[in-house]
């Protein structure tokens, strides 16, 4: 005998991924390095929601994003660009910098 | 000069703790000494290639080239770990038994020499491409030649100290009890080396977080403690991790784990079990 209650949890599944995908409807942000700083020094993103950072070194050296809270590391090539997935987030600030020139790369990441 | 250090002695540390753990669980082997330095040969010189691409790595999927590629290299690290402990388990008998005929001091056999050199290589690779870029860097913006060399001398030297610090204490461990525990070690690094995977994979949006910080232990033991640190790459401790890192770990660790039981029995025992 066929049990057509079996499809439920596969159709509960389908729409749990489909409200979940089109909740994530990911932010753009663009972040430069240059002069080993970045720029801008704060970003500000809306929480909850997933956030693709561009990110563009000028600088003719490579640099490491690096941010212990957002766990997350990457290496920019000089003159290359990469782009990084964050999120989505909670409200509160993140601090970011630039493991290869500590003293002067910092930022910050607000999410609101 | 204590910064470059500093960066030095964070990239080559687990390289170190890599390589000593495979020291530990390869002694009395022959020959180990060439593979392990032939991996070590073969990472150095792929770093300085990954490096010189890393350009065009970076620019490559996308802009998540790079996270693609780590993860590719941790997760090959992975399987040839967990292939090395279903190896020995296989193989472990013979290996106990030759090892009383010969009175402890060699050990002849064709044990997976490769899958440990290429383990080798590979953890140098990871972090050795990173340290040559930065390296790189430093020196052509002309910030003190001195100083640099002088700092990264310090970071390697006290990077490798500490792995020999980990070999000589794994040197202790009574001979018949030393391969439990680099069985054991090598399974918690392979977990370990697995959640990293997952956090690039994460990074570059190809798979799903499944939860951020699942919890935060981050102020009882940050990750970039000196502590830390060692936990994070020998057991895979993650201060505050996704929900796929959690995942991947536990997926690891049982695998490999139920494949070394299932491996343990030898043909006789299954015969007499049917």
């Amino acid at each position: 005998m066929k049990r057509p209650f079996d499809l439920l949890p596969l159709l509960a599944l389908a729409g749990f991924i489909t409200a979940s995908s089109a909740a994530a409807e990911p932010v753009s942000l663009e972040l430069l390095i240059r002069d080993h700083h970045f720029i801008p020094e704060e970003l500000t993103v809306p929480a909850g929601v997933k956030v693709k950072l561009t990110i563009t070194n000028e600088d003719a050296t490579p640099e490491e994003f690096e941010s212990r809270s957002l766990k997350r590391e990457k290496i920019i090539p000089g003159k290359r660009q990469v782009v990084l997935s964050i999120g989505p987030l909670d409200p509160g600030i993140h601090e970011f910098f630039g493991e290869f020139h500590e003293a002067t790369a910092k930022g910050r990441l607000i999410v609101q | 000069m204590l910064a470059t250090g500093l960066i030095v002695f964070r990239e080559v540390l687990e390289a170190a703790l890599i390589i000593s753990i495979v020291m530990a669980a390869s002694r009395g082997v022959q020959g180990r000494g060439a593979w392990i330095g032939t991996g070590l040969l073969a990472g150095l010189f792929l770093s300085c290639v990954v490096a010189f691409f890393a350009g065009h790595l970076a620019t490559a999927a996308a802009g998540v080239g790079q996270d693609l590629f780590n993860a590719i290299v941790l997760l090959s690290a992975v399987f040839l770990l967990g292939w090395h402990n279903v190896w020995m388990q296989q193989h472990g008998r013979e290996l106990a038994r030759e090892m009383r005929q010969l009175g402890l001091a060699v050990v002849s056999g064709s044990r997976p020499l490769y899958a440990l050199a290429t383990v080798v290589g590979l953890a140098v690779l990871r972090e050795g491409s990173e340290l040559v870029l930065f390296l790189y860097g430093v020196l052509s913006s002309g910030e003190g030649t001195g100083d640099l060399l002088l700092g990264g001398l310090m970071g390697l030297a006290v990077g490798i100290s500490t792995g020999f610090a980990l070999y000589l204490g794994l040197l202790r461990i009574p001979h018949h009890r030393l391969f439990a525990v680099t069985s054991g070690l090598i399974l918690f690094l392979a977990a370990g080396l697995s959640a990293q995977a997952a956090a690039s994979l994460v990074q570059a949006d190809l798979i799903p977080s499944l939860g951020r910080a699942v919890w935060d232990t981050s102020s009882l033991l940050p990750e970039d403690s000196l502590f830390g640190r060692l936990l994070h790459i020998l057991v895979g401790y993650v201060a505050q991790p996704d929900g796929i890192q959690i995942l991947f770990y536990l997926i690891t660790l049982s695998v490999i784990f139920i494949m070394m039981q299932v491996c343990r029995l030898n043909p006789s025992e299954l015969k007499g079990k049917a």
